[in-house]
C-alpha cells in the first residue's frame, strides 16, 4: 500500500501564464464586458429571453447544470466520509475545489439574470422569504453550501495564511460541516427538480414527473458528480502530465453504474406508469431530444458493462462525457426544450448571451488551474513517465 | 466497510426517502378555496362586440404606455397582454366569418387579463411574497419594491399573464390587479367600467356566479336585461337577445378556480384558453415541499445521521494516520 505521505496535496507550481491561460481569461473578459452592458441596458438588451421563455439558459444552464456539474465534491464527500470508502481520500479535496468554483458560480450568476438584483436579500430576508416556493429553498441551500464548502475547503489555505489555530480549532469540529456538505446539496439538487413540479402541464410529459422529480434530479446530480470527477481527473492528468488514476476511477465508475441502473429503472418507470412514453415515439423535436438525452445514459450501459472496460481510462472518460451529457440534456429539456407556455413563443440564446455562459465556465477552469498551481489540492506524485 | 454495508447503508437511506414521500397525506394541503367576500370579473364573450373600449380604458387607468404593431404607428395596437399591456381583446375566426358565436365559420372574441386564481401558481412560486393574495377579496397583486425580478412567477402561470419589462435596466412584472388603486375613490375595474355591453362585469364572485345560472338557465332567442358595470351599483343594465352558450364556465374548476369566470358560444380551448386539472398546481408543489421539509423534520433527522456517521468516519482517518506515523 502506497505510504500516506504520498497521496499529501501539494502545490503543483509551475507558470500561470500560458497560452490555455491567456485564452481563458480573454473569454472571461468578453463576458465581463457584455454583463456590464446588461446591467446598463436591462436583460432584454443581451438575451432572447422572452414572456413566453422568462428562462434561458443563465437558468438552466449555468445555475441548474451547472450547480450538478459541480456535485463531485457532494458525491465524494458522500463516499469517502459516509459510506466511509477511505481509498477515495485523494480525489476529494480536487473535487471539492472544482465544486466549491462551481457553485460559487453558479450562485453568483443567478445576480446576472435577476431582474431586480438589488433586492436579492429579499429571500434570506425574514419578512420576505416566502417559504412555500421552491425557489426559496434551492436559494438558501445553495446559498449555505457554497459558505459550508469555503469552510470544508478551507484547511488546504488556513496555513498559508498563518492561520494555523483557527485550522486545529477547524479540524475539531468539521465532521459537522461534512454533514452539512452532504445534506444541503441533498435537498437543493432534489429541489431543482421540484421546480418544475409547479410548472404543471407547461412541461411536456417526457420531463413532468411530478412527485419524483426530486428523486430523478437527486439521483442525477449525484451521478454526475461521480462523472465529472472522472472526467476532472481524467483532464488533470493529462494537463498537467500528471500519472493517470485509472484504478481508483474505475472503482468510482463501478458505483457510478450501480446508480445509473437504478436512475434508469426509476426514470423508465416513471415515464411507463403515466403512459407517457408513447409521446416519446411521435415525430417532434421533444422526442428527438428525448431520444438524445436516453442514449447519453444507455450507451454508458454497454460501454462500461465490464471490468475490462472500465479499466480503460480512454472508456471511463467517454462514459463519463456521455452521462454529463445526459445530465445536462435531462435539465435543458426540462426546463427548455420540454417546455411551452403557450403558441407562439420561441427561444434560442442569443450570442452574447452563449457568450456569459462560455465566459462564466472559462472562468472557473481559469480559476481551477491557478489553485491547483498555488495551493495544496492534487494529491503529490511523480510526473507521469512517458 | 464492505459492500454488504454500503449497500445496506444505502437501503436505509432509501428507505428514509421512500418513508417521507410516502407519510405525504398528513400534510398534502389541497386546493386553497375562494375568500366569501372575494370579487372578480365576469366575460360574457357573446356580449362583446369587439370595441376595445376595455383596453383604452385599462391603459389610462394604470398608466401604461402605448404599444405599436403597425408600421405607420397611428393606434395603440398590443398584440397581447405585455409589459406595456395588461388587458387585452382577441378574436377567434374561423371559415367564411358568416356568424359570431359560432365555432365554424364564426368568430368570438375572448379577453386576456389576469384570471386571480383562487390558488394562484405565481403566489406559491414568487420565492419572496412579491406575489400576493389578498386574504378578503382575493385579488392577486404585486409588489415591485418585494420583487427580486426572478420570473418564476412568469414561467409557472398556467395562463401565462404576468409578463415582464426586460428591456428596462430596473424591470418589473406588470399584471392585471383589479383596479384595486382605484377602489378608495368609488371605482372599480376599469374594463368593466367602460364595458358598453356588460360583456366584462365586475362584482363579487358569489353574485357572478348566480348572474352565470341565470344566463344559463334563460332560452337562447329569448330577451333578457344585461347589467353592466358592476353588480349591486346603480342599475345600467339593458335589453338583449340571449345567446346559445356551451355548457362550460371557464373559471369555474380549473386549477382550483379562477375570479374570473368567463361565458362563451364557442369552446375555450378556441378562444386561447388552455384545458388544465381541477387540482392546483400550487397544492401540488407546495405538497411536495411540505412532506419533505415540513417543520424541518426529515431535513434534522437526516443532517443528525450523517453527522454521527461523518464523526465516527472522520475520527476512524485520525486513527489510521496516527497509527501510521507513530
Amino acid at each position: 500500500m502506497a505510504s500516506h505521505d504520498a497521496h499529501a496535496p501539494a502545490p503543483l507550481g509551475g507558470s500561470l501564464l500560458t497560452p490555455v491561460t491567456f485564452v481563458l481569461g480573454l473569454l472571461a473578459a468578453i463576458a465581463g464586458v457584455i454583463l456590464v452592458y446588461r446591467f446598463i441596458y436591462g436583460l432584454g438588451a443581451v438575451t432572447n429571453i422572452n414572456d413566453g421563455f422568462p428562462w434561458g439558459i443563465w437558468i438552466a444552464y449555468d445555475v441548474v447544470v451547472g450547480s450538478a456539474f459541480a456535485c463531485g465534491g457532494y458525491a465524494l464527500a458522500l463516499l469517502a466520509y459516509i459510506f466511509n470508502k477511505g481509498e477515495y481520500h485523494p480525489l476529494v479535496r480536487p473535487a471539492l475545489l472544482a465544486s466549491l468554483f462551481g457553485y460559487t458560480l453558479a450562485a453568483v450568476s443567478v445576480i446576472f439574470d435577476l431582474g431586480r438584483w438589488w433586492n436579492f436579500w429579499h429571500i434570506f430576508w425574514p419578512g420576505y422569504a416566502q417559504v412555500n416556493s421552491v425557489m426559496f429553498e434551492v436559494a438558501v441551500c445553495i446559498s449555505a453550501y457554497v459558505l459550508v464548502m469555503w469552510i470544508e475547503f478551507s484547511p488546504a489555505f488556513l496555513d498559508r495564511l498563518g492561520m494555523g489555530e483557527l485550522k486545529k480549532k477547524l479540524s475539531k469540529v468539521l465532521f459537522f460541516f461534512i454533514a452539512l456538505g452532504v445534506l444541503l446539496p441533498s435537498m437543493h439538487q432534489s429541489s431543482l427538480g421540484s421546480l418544475l413540479v409547479v410548472f404543471g402541464n407547461q412541461v411536456h410529459p417526457l420531463w413532468q414527473s411530478g412527485w419524483l422529480l426530486p428523486l430523478i434530479y437527486l439521483m442525477t446530480a449525484i451521478m454526475l458528480g461521480f462523472a465529472v470527477v472522472i472526467f476532472e481527473a481524467t483532464l488533470s492528468s493529462v494537463g498537467f502530465k500528471r500519472q493517470m488514476e485509472t484504478p481508483v476511477l474505475a472503482q468510482l465508475c463501478k458505483i457510478m453504474y450501480g446508480l445509473l441502473i437504478a436512475y434508469l429503472v426509476v426514470r423508465v418507470g416513471d415515464l411507463a406508469v403515466r403512459g407517457a412514453i408513447g409521446s416519446a415515439f411521435s415525430a417532434s423535436g421533444e422526442a428527438l431530444m428525448f431520444w438524445l438525452e436516453m442514449l447519453c445514459f444507455i450507451v454508458p450501459v454497454i460501454i462500461l458493462g465490464s471490468q475490462a472496460a472500465r479499466n480503460s481510462a480512454a472508456k471511463l472518460f467517454v462514459g463519463a462525457v456521455l452521462l454529463m451529457l445526459g445530465g445536462m440534456l435531462l435539465r435543458i429539456n426540462g426546463f427548455l426544450v420540454g417546455y411551452e407556455t403557450g403558441e407562439g413563443w420561441h427561444y434560442f440564446p442569443s450570442f452574447p448571451e452563449l457568450m456569459v455562459t462560455v465566459g462564466l465556465i472559462a472562468f472557473e477552469i481559469l480559476a481551477y488551474i491557478i489553485i491547483v498551481r498555488k495551493f495544496p489540492v492534487l494529491p503529490a506524485t511523480q510526473p507521469a513517465t512517458r | 466497510m464492505d459492500r454488504r454495508k454500503f449497500f445496506k447503508a444505502a437501503a436505509a437511506g432509501g428507505a428514509a426517502l421512500a418513508t417521507g414521500a410516502t407519510c405525504s397525506p398528513a400534510q398534502a394541503r389541497g386546493n386553497k378555496t375562494l375568500p366569501p367576500d372575494a370579487v372578480g370579473l365576469l366575460f360574457d364573450s357573446t356580449l362583446c362586440v369587439g370595441c376595445k373600449a376595455c383596453v383604452a380604458a385599462c391603459k389610462q387607468a394604470n398608466d401604461m404606455p402605448m404599444e405599436f404593431s403597425t408600421e405607420d404607428q397611428l393606434w395603440d395596437t398590443p398584440l397581447d397582454i405585455s409589459g406595456k399591456t395588461l388587458n387585452v381583446i382577441k378574436v377567434y375566426k374561423n371559415g367564411k366569418l358568416e356568424a359570431k358565436d359560432r365555432e365554424v365559420d364564426g368568430w368570438a372574441f375572448s379577453k386576456k387579463s389576469c384570471l386571480h386564481c383562487v390558488d394562484p401558481s405565481c403566489v406559491s412560486a414568487c420565492p419572496v411574497k412579491a406575489m400576493k393574495k389578498d386574504e378578503k377579496t382575493g385579488v392577486v397583486s404585486y409588489d415591485k419594491n418585494a420583487c427580486i425580478g426572478c420570473r418564476y412567477c412568469v414561467a409557472a402561470c398556467p395562463f401565462g399573464v404576468p409578463r415582464f419589462t426586460y428591456d428596462s435596466p430596473t424591470p418589473q412584472i406588470s399584471k392585471c390587479q383589479l383596479c384595486q388603486h382605484r377602489w378608495p375613490e368609488g371605482k372599480y375595474a376599469a374594463c368593466a367600467e367602460v364595458c358598453p355591453t356588460g360583456a366584462t362585469l365586475f362584482g363579487k364572485v358569489a353574485d357572478l356566479k348566480q348572474e352565470i345560472t341565470r344566463r344559463k338557465s334563460l332560452k337562447p332567442g329569448t330577451q333578457t336585461l344585461y347589467p353592466r358595470g358592476k353588480l349591486g351599483g346603480p342599475d345600467q343594465s339593458y335589453p338583449g337577445v340571449v345567446a346559445k352558450y356551451i355548457d362550460h364556465v371557464y373559471g369555474e374548476k380549473e386549477i382550483g378556480g379562477t375570479q374570473m369566470l368567463m361565458l362563451s358560444g364557442v369552446s375555450f380551448e378556441k378562444l386561447g384558453y388552455p384545458k388544465l386539472p381541477e387540482v392546483s398546481y400550487a397544492s401540488q408543489s407546495e405538497t411536495l415541499q411540505h412532506t419533505l421539509y415540513g417543520g424541518l423534520i426529515l431535513p434534522l433527522v437526516f443532517l443528525g445521521g450523517l453527522t454521527w456517521v461523518a464523526k465516527r468516519n472522520v475520527k476512524d482517518d485520525e486513527h489510521k494516520e496516527e497509527g501510521k506515523n507513530g
